[in-house]
């Protein structure tokens, strides 16, 4: 995998190379080369699977992580390439021409996270909420439980069962860690 | 042999059909969510022409939980109950995973008799999903009765599993560091026998199923999937390797105790609906026999489980990982992401129904047989809860 990086590196700005295990590895590349960056891993250097393509909200510094994992089955090498964006007016090349399946992720993540994919198919219908006018479920600023509490009305007498409540309740009666 | 009318056909526009609902020639209906012919909670809107479909868009969201957004606010022991739902009639595959990726992250290694009940109880997990598959597939096309048979028999491998970690649907025994309990006393002899009642009912399905002309006039020549398919749509399992291409996780990228076990990956050639369920036949017998081969080779005493930190305060050093192992319809896999903190700081479920259920099925239905649908649904093993996580 450190011989793919070198190749890499003579080609494309990536960065942030980190072996996790003998077959998988990370690298970043800057979101205007990550197209390139991909059509070229899928067309010579053998990643021809796109295991799957999702986010990372880090709100904090204020960017989405996509991460790209592909896969190649010469090898048996999987490889995650990270492209950080913006949480503001978060936009993405689609590669929807690339793998049949990446519009379906797009859509999702459109959905899911608010990123745009301009020009993906389908990528503007709904993918599993219909009627949603919250902000993106998934980005970390949406509070479930508050969603939760605005939205449905529990049975009368239901209290909570949450595991760690109780534990910390009957191990350290007196406070200590949480 | 269904023949359609080609001329019927709607132009093609931008890749999708021009339908013209008014013009009377075309009816568009749902099938599912309510429907016996549909896999789980989701739906397809089929436009017909006749009895001929001329698209179809896969509708899901009718049991969206949240499962990932729910496990970014839960401590990493809490989520153990919610990743079983991720795929009801497998959920052990899901535990594995997340405790393997658990596992990477925080540099466990389970001891080598966990790493053996692991591997039996996901082969037995895989026989039981199987069952309740070839009853569908089977009942897709008519007959019901052999759906009773294997739900009966799935039913007998729930006891067991029931037996060796108190819950039939949702064990939640794969917790990170080895197995919950070691197997009960004489669980191997009663294993055999299911596995021998297992074996005996394949060999009756054989007969009025794979060998049933009805079957095989309606199955034979149904959903084929082009091997340029194969990537193009990330197709995995037995999809897969009922195209001819010999891939499979526990061969290629081997975990738990695979490398130890004497199996082939098995293809068929046809890759049409009776090929992926011959397929898949054929996996059910390996099942049988990896069972076997475990049973015969696993140390029978010895530590089950690696002691951890206390699992209310745990921190999972910052890091990302992937894991993956073959589940009954192909490579499944778990992306998990620690910053360091109590809870997941992100969790990405690779499920293979995700492809196989949507642009496949949408491509592989255009020109099927309304009353084909059903079957060729089914044949293709999705799961809607690893679609909508």
């Amino acid at each position: 995998m450190q011989q793919l990086f070198e190749r890499l590196q003579a080609l494309f700005a990536v960065t942030d190379f980190k072996e996790q295990r003998g077959d998988l590895a990370f690298l970043r590349i800057p979101k205007d080369h990550a197209e390139m960056l991909i059509r070229h891993l899928r067309d010579h250097e053998g990643f021809t699977h796109l295991v799957f393509f999702s986010a990372v909200d880090y709100i904090e510094d204020g960017i989405f992580r996509l991460i790209y994992m592909l896969h190649n089955y010469g090898t048996k090498d999987t490889l995650g390439v990270h492209v950080d964006i913006s949480r503001e007016n978060s936009t993405m090349t689609s590669i929807h021409e690339l793998w049949a399946q990446a519009a379906l992720y797009q859509r999702e993540l459109k959905e899911m996270y608010g990123i745009d994919f301009p020009g993906s198919p389908g990528v503007d219908e709904d993918f599993l909420l219909e009627g949603w006018d919250e902000i993106p479920p998934m980005r970390r600023e949406f509070d479930t439980r508050a969603y939760a509490e605005k939205t449905f009305f529990p049975r009368a007498g239901r209290t909570s069962a949450d595991p760690r409540a109780h534990m910390q309740e009957n191990l350290y009666p007196d406070g200590g860690e949480s | 042999m269904f023949a359609p009318d080609r001329s019927k056909y709607p132009e093609m526009v931008d890749g999708k059909p021009d339908v013209d609902l008014d013009s009377e020639k075309y009816v568009k209906i749902w099938h599912g969510p309510q429907h016996p012919g549909i896999t789980g909670n989701m739906s397809l809107e089929l436009t017909l022409c006749g009895d001929e479909v001329v698209e179809c868009k896969t509708h899901v969201g009718y049991l969206h939980r949240g499962f990932e957004k729910l496990m970014e606010r839960r401590t990493w022991i809490q989520n153990f109950p919610v990743v079983c739902r991720i795929a009801v009639p497998e959920p052990a595959f899901n535990e594995y995973l997340y405790a393997a990726a658990l596992e990477d992250l925080a540099g466990i290694e389970p001891p080598e008799r966990a790493q053996w009940i692991r591997n039996l109880n996901l082969e037995m997990m895989r026989l039981a999903s199987f069952m309740a598959w070839l009853g569908g597939q089977a009942g897709a096309f008519g007959q019901g009765t052999i759906g009773q048979w294997t739900i009966t028999h799935r039913d007998y491998l729930l006891d067991l599993f029931e037996e060796m970690t108190g819950g039939r649907i949702y064990h939640m025994y794969m917790i990170p560091g080895g197995v919950r309990a070691g197997l009960p006393d004489g669980f191997e002899v009663r294993l055999e026998a299911v596995l021998k009642r297992c074996e005996k009912l394949l060999y009756e399905i054989e007969l009025v199923l794979l060998n049933n002309a009805v079957f095989k006039a309606r199955a034979v020549g149904l959903g084929v999937i082009d091997k340029e398919m194969i990537d193009r749509y990330g197709i995995t399992g037995p999809n897969q390797r009922a195209c001819a291409i010999e891939r499979d996780v526990r061969k290629d990228h081997p975990y738990l105790v695979y490398d130890q076990l004497d199996f082939e990956p098995i293809t068929g050639t046809a890759s049409d609906c009776y090929e992926r369920t011959v397929v898949r036949y054929h996996e059910m017998h390996q099942c049988i026999d990896l069972c076997r081969q475990i049973v015969a080779r696993m140390p029978k005493d010895g530590p089950f489980h690696q002691p951890l930190p206390n699992v209310l305060h745990w921190r999972i050093p910052p890091g990302e990982t992937y894991v993956k192992a073959e589940c009954t319809r192909g490579e499944k896999g778990y992306y998990v992401v620690s910053d360091g903190s109590q809870y997941p700081r992100r969790l990405c479920i690779r499920g293979p129904s995700y492809t196989h259920a949507f642009p496949v099925m949408e491509k592989l239905a255009i020109g099927t047989d309304i009353a084909d649908i059903a079957g060729l649904m089914v044949s293709l093993h999705t799961y809607p809860p690893e679609i909508e996580r």
